[in-house]
């Protein structure tokens, strides 16, 4: 009996609070929870696609510019430029490549995070200190080799400290997808808007928000686990956390190895 | 290929630039909403950032404020402030939203940018006899300067991004174009909505740019790198 009185008391405070239109409505948490759910994992999926291909595309760009010299201006420059495009806009100028699709949303974001991962990545591997070079040289690494063991590894603060920029503005972003319906979160508050339900888009902002700092969170917790030496180093000269977010503290972070 | 040459069609027809919702009319609104908030914006952050960066107090506020700005989505500010009564007063929600997000890159650039003054100038300025308003007027306004001007920068190309979004609330700017070619699924209008935005956002950061050069206080003396 207890089971259907609660239930009872649910369906009177469910017309409450969702007839009133209030701000916070616990009954339209519990009765869209499915909504929410999708809407959040396709957040999460658009979000962790622009990263990881972001990185996959920064990363050979970041080697061509360190490569070549005269490559650096013009890809630090188009990729800066990119930058100043109001979202909005961006998305729509790929209108006529994609159509409404998530691809549209995937490839903008992706456009966007170029900036400050390319960025971040040449610092990084700039700052890997000649000396380690010479002696990966001298026991006989090749190219590849270096690259893969000693300068991305040496490199990866940086990097990490970019993925962490990058993917606390693409949670953000990813909203404005709402004009192409696809995004996650970001559609829910935009149909808010049209039928006025303000529940649903506090709620969705709200979770907008905390995926933000649930994936900054989670990429510091990765940057300490993959980066050890860091740590070490930081402890042995209480250096504060923060230095190892600054691209130009990599070189000192770097050193002991 | 269709949506460009669709979209220079839309561009060259002069009725799309006439009216209410013609071009010229959505570009003033649009330069309307960015330049107003952009001034009290700096209004507002510049005296307290500088300050703050004069006497070293208040570094964690000032550069974790940008942090948090960049964790909140535009869209859901814009839309959450429609909502809420002020909703009923026309442009205001778009307004506070935009001086909101203006406020973060300057606070945060004008403080690291005093913070960074090289700390031997300051001092050997002391000696020199200064007082404190004379160091900060003389010596470290004049070196923080090139960061200042970067987060008005940075602040004015996210007002213009978001005065662009604010058509998605439904309020007016360059970016109802964009909107209303959506509604409308006219794909070359979009394009050309879009074109139109990207344009005035890249022409607003060189003018800052061109600006910030002809008004150096130290223009045509080299500063002392940090």
């Amino acid at each position: 009996m207890a089971y259907g009185e609660s239930g009872e008391a649910g369906r009177v405070s469910k017309r409450n609070c969702l007839v009133t239109n209030d701000w916070i409505c616990g009954e339209y948490v519990r009765s869209r929870s499915q909504e929410l759910t999708d809407a959040t994992v396709q957040h999460i999926g658009i979000t962790a696609a622009s990263v990881a291909i972001g990185v996959a595309v920064a990363l050979p760009l970041a080697l061509l510019a360190r490569r070549w010299r005269f490559l650096a201006a013009p890809i630090l420059g188009v990729t800066t430029v990119l930058y100043s495009i109001p979202s909005l806009a961006m998305f729509s100028l790929l209108l006529p490549l994609f159509g409404l699709s998530v691809s549209l949303v995937i490839t903008g974001l992706v456009l966007y995070s170029l900036t400050i991962l390319v960025r971040n990545i040449l610092a990084g591997l700039r700052a890997v200190p000649e000396e380690a070079r010479e002696a990966a040289r001298g026991m006989g690494y090749g190219p590849v080799r270096l690259l893969w063991e000693v300068e991305l590894p040496l490199a990866l603060p940086a990097l990490l400290a970019g993925v962490r920029i990058t993917t606390v503005s693409t949670v953000a972003l990813t909203t404005v997808g709402a004009i192409v319906d696809y995004g996650g979160l970001g559609t829910l508050i935009l149909d808010g808007l049209d039928t006025q339900f303000k529940a649903q888009v506090l709620t969705a902002s709200v979770l907008c928000v905390l995926l933000a700092l649930a994936a900054d969170l989670l990429l510091l917790a990765l940057q300490y686990w993959l980066t050890p030496w860091t740590r070490a180093r930081r402890i042995r000269t209480g250096r504060s956390a923060r230095t190892a977010d600054a691209a130009p503290g990599v070189g000192k972070v770097a050193e002991p190895v | 290929m269709n949506a460009i040459s669709g979209a220079y069609d839309w561009l060259t027809t002069s009725a799309n630039w006439q009216g209410e919702k013609g071009v010229w009319h959505r570009l003033a609104e649009h330069l309307y909403f960015s330049g107003v908030c952009l001034a009290v914006a700096c209004v507002v952050a510049l005296p307290v950032a500088l300050l703050l960066g004069h006497i070293g107090k208040g570094g964690a506020l000032a550069v974790n404020i940008s942090n948090v700005g960049r964790a909140v989505p535009t869209l859901a500010v814009l839309i959450l402030l429609t909502l809420t009564p002020l909703g009923e007063h026309g442009d205001v929600p778009t307004l506070i939203a935009l001086v909101l997000f203006a406020v973060p890159p300057l606070l945060t650039n004008a403080y690291v940018g005093m913070r960074e003054v090289d700390r031997a100038v300051v001092e050997a300025a002391r000696g020199m006899g200064m007082s404190g308003r004379q160091v900060f007027a003389r010596v470290e306004l004049p070196l923080a300067y090139p960061l200042v001007m970067t987060g008005v920068r940075s602040a004015a190309v996210q007002v213009v991004a978001t005065a662009t979004l604010a058509a998605m609330a439904g309020e007016g700017g360059l970016g109802r174009i964009i909107t209303a070619g959506f509604n409308l699924q006219n794909t070359p209008q979009v394009v050309a909505g879009a074109f139109l935005v990207a344009v005035l956002a890249l022409v607003v950061e060189g003018v800052l740019v061109l600006l910030g050069r002809v008004f150096d206080p130290m223009r045509g003396r080299s500063r002392v790198s940090g």
